[in-house]
């Protein structure tokens, strides 16, 4: 292997008590591209920040060139050439490129800045990274691609022998990260090494020589992607041995003889796209039918979710729900037609913190308990006693604040929101993510009873015992595509897996008929 | 982690202390407000007559009208500078359009007012202008507008005895003003607590993307929040109008959106949005109007003070008022 630029070892940081990062080691060698992956909560961010000054750590140590370094500031660690350039830019978008590049350091003449020097700087740095960008234009009036790239040159000037880029193709379209993909190749060839996080296996497979993988704080390995399979990749990001895989125990009861109506499904969703993200999707879920969907973060699963219930613009496809079509998709209309949706982030698109359990679960029913605008306290009542004892939701009272709630609880409000409106289609984005064991085994009862009454539910999930014992169908995404249909029996940890992986080539030829 | 209490719905079973916790941040206001009256009371001639309470009430009327509009503003996160130009503007469509009949000048004044409020909130929600932004556009135009109507901001007298009786009459003891207040008052109190529309106003002011999310209708509401305060802005610039007699477009409602903006903060409501208090507001502007017009009596047997004492005390208030709201770690 080349010669080693950065080296940490034995990285350990821990945030109130709980563990973020524990002893994880990290190799860059000199014009690598290495990749970083992993799951929520992995601890990628915080070892970037913490490789780049912006993090103090807590045990470790961190090597550049064969000298210990202490970074306490990201300035610290620019100065010395270890850079982060992050998915929003932090540039200013009415100063020049080439200011941006010299911000801070502007070369000087007598005092003054040195404009025809920092400009001719600045275009010979941009040039050399194959950019043609006038590095006398105003940064705003270039596309967000352009910015980022001019971001990357300010990393570059500073002598950069470390750059990591955080996810950043993420507002990039498909023209546009070729010309980041030459860029990198240009930092290659200059012997800088790039950390590249993305959840696009893609792109890890494209650009990337080595990958490192974290689990829940710790360090999984490092690997030669060339020599690395996506399905053991997979295995490794999710931490389930290939021949390893077993069915978990979960509330659900594999059900029998389920009812899957092909030619009038409750919900259909044809061919969604937008941008980059969601790529020609087909979902179809009938009445009383569980659908699992499977895939890895960024896969495209939430957006599809949010596709269908008209949260996001698409750029063409339709929805049509017990065969009538959504038109001009929109949060209102979707609801109205009888589309619910339980949000994967509870506290940034789920409760209203500041309203009580009573209001919060009222809210998406208001206008059938109001009348001349005016809200019914009688059959307010009557709804919010009947779920909060339906549900179990544990709280002091109904007037207690939603935010006071445990994570648990607060998803039982979130879910009795939906279920007081009678949804014909409920799509659950993560439903037992962060909470306890308790409420997660009620939930997926409640879930289960919800689809043998007639419900039609899209189940998205990260953990693969929940889709197994839960679904009757599960759709697999990957890059924001579809890649595959699992089906009763088939339906295991394995083939999920494997599915995520690789996709199933039949399954696709199945999609493009239906 | 659990909860360990278990479901109890009822909402008629609230303990004492959690109904009070519902006015815990007006809590500090209504003390200050019964200090101040009492110890005027006891120490400033003339203070505790019944004239200058409604001296007092007709004074902080107008101000108290547009602070439950900036106050439902406040909640759903905004704010409106733009009141004090939608006075004026309401001022001198009124002043013009006497000619028509006194019912009409006053509907289509109230209505220009009520549209330019509109006008605001479709900006906001519509292009995700930041309400700051669009209203002190508002404000500027708004009173050049004002002046463009009134024909280049001339004073307009008139004689109407019938609009003049909104700034002058009296229902009983209780001059009209004072009963237009109190009843806007409990009208917005009505509607933060018993409507959708209040729900849906606090919720935006929480939590913008959950309630959206949650089928709240966000545009719509916002437009009728900003459409409302210049309503209000309006009835208030009528009510001024009457009061002096005449139109002038130059002065009506000038700096009363900083008057409202310190009323609904002194009164309890945070500035974030997602918690607010009309009670609180209407509080928070008597407080205010109890110092200056105490200061102006001479208080507690002092000769008068000049009025720029009253702005350092009224000042030092407010400072006062953020401070003990802080938000406190849990």
């Amino acid at each position: 292997m080349a010669q080693s630029v950065l080296r940490m070892q034995g990285i350990t940081k821990v945030f109130n008590n709980v563990p973020a990062l524990s002893g994880v080691d990290l190799e860059l060698a000199r014009g690598e591209v290495h990749a970083l992956v992993g799951e929520n909560g992995a601890g990628k961010s915080t070892l970037i920040k913490i490789m780049t000054g912006a993090y103090s750590r807590d045990a470790g140590t961190i090597t550049l060139e064969d000298r210990q370094v202490d970074f306490h500031s990201p300035e610290d660690a620019q100065a010395v050439g270890v850079v982060a350039v992050y998915q929003e830019v932090n540039l200013l978008a009415f100063r020049t490129v080439a200011e941006n590049i010299y911000l801070g350091r502007e070369p000087r003449r007598w005092g003054l800045i040195d404009w025809k020097r920092m400009n001719a700087d600045a275009g010979g740095l941009l040039k050399s990274l194959g950019l043609e960008i006038d590095p006398r234009a105003t940064l705003g009036s270039l596309n967000i691609a352009l910015r980022q790239m001019v971001a990357i040159a300010r990393g570059v000037s500073f002598g950069a022998k470390v750059v990591v880029l955080d996810e950043p193709t993420s507002s990039l379209t498909e023209h546009e990260v070729n010309i980041l993909y030459d860029v990198i190749r240009r930092l290659k060839e200059q012997g800088t090494a790039v950390v590249y996080i993305s959840h696009r296996f893609d792109e890890l497979y494209a650009v990337c020589d080595r990958v490192t993988i974290l689990r829940d704080g710790e360090l999984v390995g490092t690997r030669e992607l060339a020599s690395l399979e996506k399905l053991d990749l997979v295995c490794l990001m999710l931490g389930k041995r290939r021949e390893e895989l077993r069915q978990g125990t979960t509330a659900f009861a594999k059900r029998e003889g389920k009812r899957e109506d092909d030619n009038s499904p409750l919900l259909r969703a044809e061919n969604l796209t937008r941008g980059r993200k969601l790529n020609d999707v087909t979902v179809k879920v009938g009445r009383g039918e569980i659908v699992g969907m499977a895939g890895l973060l960024g896969s495209g699963r939430t957006e599809t979710a949010r596709a269908i219930f008209g949260a996001d613009p698409i750029d063409s496809g339709a929805v049509y729900l017990e065969g009538r079509r959504l038109n001009a998709l929109s949060v209102n209309r979707a609801i109205d037609a009888g589309i619910a949706f339980l949000t994967e982030d509870r506290k940034a698109e789920g409760i209203i913190p500041d309203l009580s359990v009573r209001e919060n679960l009222t809210l998406a029913a208001l206008p059938a308990l109001t009348t001349l605008g005016v809200v019914s306290r009688s059959k307010q009542q009557a709804i919010v006693e009947r779920f909060m004892s339906r549900l179990g939701i544990k709280a002091a009272s109904a007037d207690q604040k939603i935010r006071e709630l445990s994570g648990g609880n607060q998803q039982k409000v979130l879910l009795a929101r939906w279920l007081c409106r009678n949804p014909k289609f409920l799509i659950l984005d993560e439903p037992t993510r962060g909470i306890d064991v308790g409420a997660k085994g009620e939930i997926q009862a409640l879930v289960n009873e919800l689809a043998q009454s007639g419900l039609g539910v899209l189940m998205i999930s990260s953990e693969l015992e929940e889709l197994v014992e839960g679904s009757s169908r599960v759709v697999v995404m990957r890059d924001g595509r579809c890649v595959g249909e699992l089906r009763g029996a088939d339906i295991t940890q394995q083939t999920i897996i494997h599915t995520m992986a690789e996709g199933t080539a039949s399954d696709r030829q199945d999609l493009a008929e239906g | 982690m659990e909860n360990t209490a278990t479901v109890s719905a009822a909402p008629r079973s609230r303990s004492l202390t959690s109904r009070l916790g519902d006015f815990g941040p007006t809590y500090g206001a209504l003390l200050a407000l019964v200090l101040l009256v009492v110890a005027n009371a006891i120490f400033t001639p003339y203070f505790a007559t019944l004239s200058n309470l409604w001296n007092v009430l007709q004074l902080v009327s107008t101000t108290v009208l547009v602070a439950v509009g900036m106050t439902i503003v406040i909640a759903t996160g905004g704010i409106d500078l733009s009141v004090g130009s939608v006075m004026a503007i309401a001022s001198a469509a009124a002043a013009v359009s006497f000619g028509r009949g006194t019912a009409f000048a006053i509907l289509f004044a109230l209505f220009i007012a009520c549209g330019v409020g509109a006008f605001n909130g479709a900006l906001i929600s519509g292009f995700r202008i930041q309400p700051i932004i669009v209203t002190l556009a508002t404000l500027i135009t708004g009173r050049g507008v004002a002046q463009v109507i009134s024909n280049g901001g001339q004073l307009i007298p008139f004689s109407n005895p019938a609009f003049e009786y909104l700034g002058k009459g009296y229902i009983g003891p209780v001059p009209v003003q004072v009963v237009m207040m109190l009843a806007v008052v409990a009208a917005g109190i009505f509607a933060m607590r018993a409507t959708s529309f209040g729900r849906y106003v606090f919720a935006i002011g929480s939590n913008e993307a959950a309630a959206r999310l949650a089928g709240v209708k966000v545009r719509r509401t916002k437009i009728a929040v900003y459409a409302l305060s210049g309503l209000l802005a309006g009835l208030a610039g009528l009510i001024e109008t009457a009061r002096l007699g005449a139109s002038d477009a130059q002065k009506v409602g000038l700096y009363i959106e900083l008057d409202a903006i310190a009323a609904v903060v002194v009164g309890g409501t945070v500035l974030s949005g997602g918690r607010a208090t009309i009670i609180g507001t209407l509080i928070g502007a008597l407080i205010m109007q109890v110092i200056t017009t105490s200061f102006n009596m001479g208080p507690f047997g002092l000769n008068p003070l000049p009025y720029s004492w009253g702005l350092v005390f009224k000042a030092a208030i407010i400072v006062l008022a953020v401070y003990i709201q802080r938000p406190r770690l849990a």
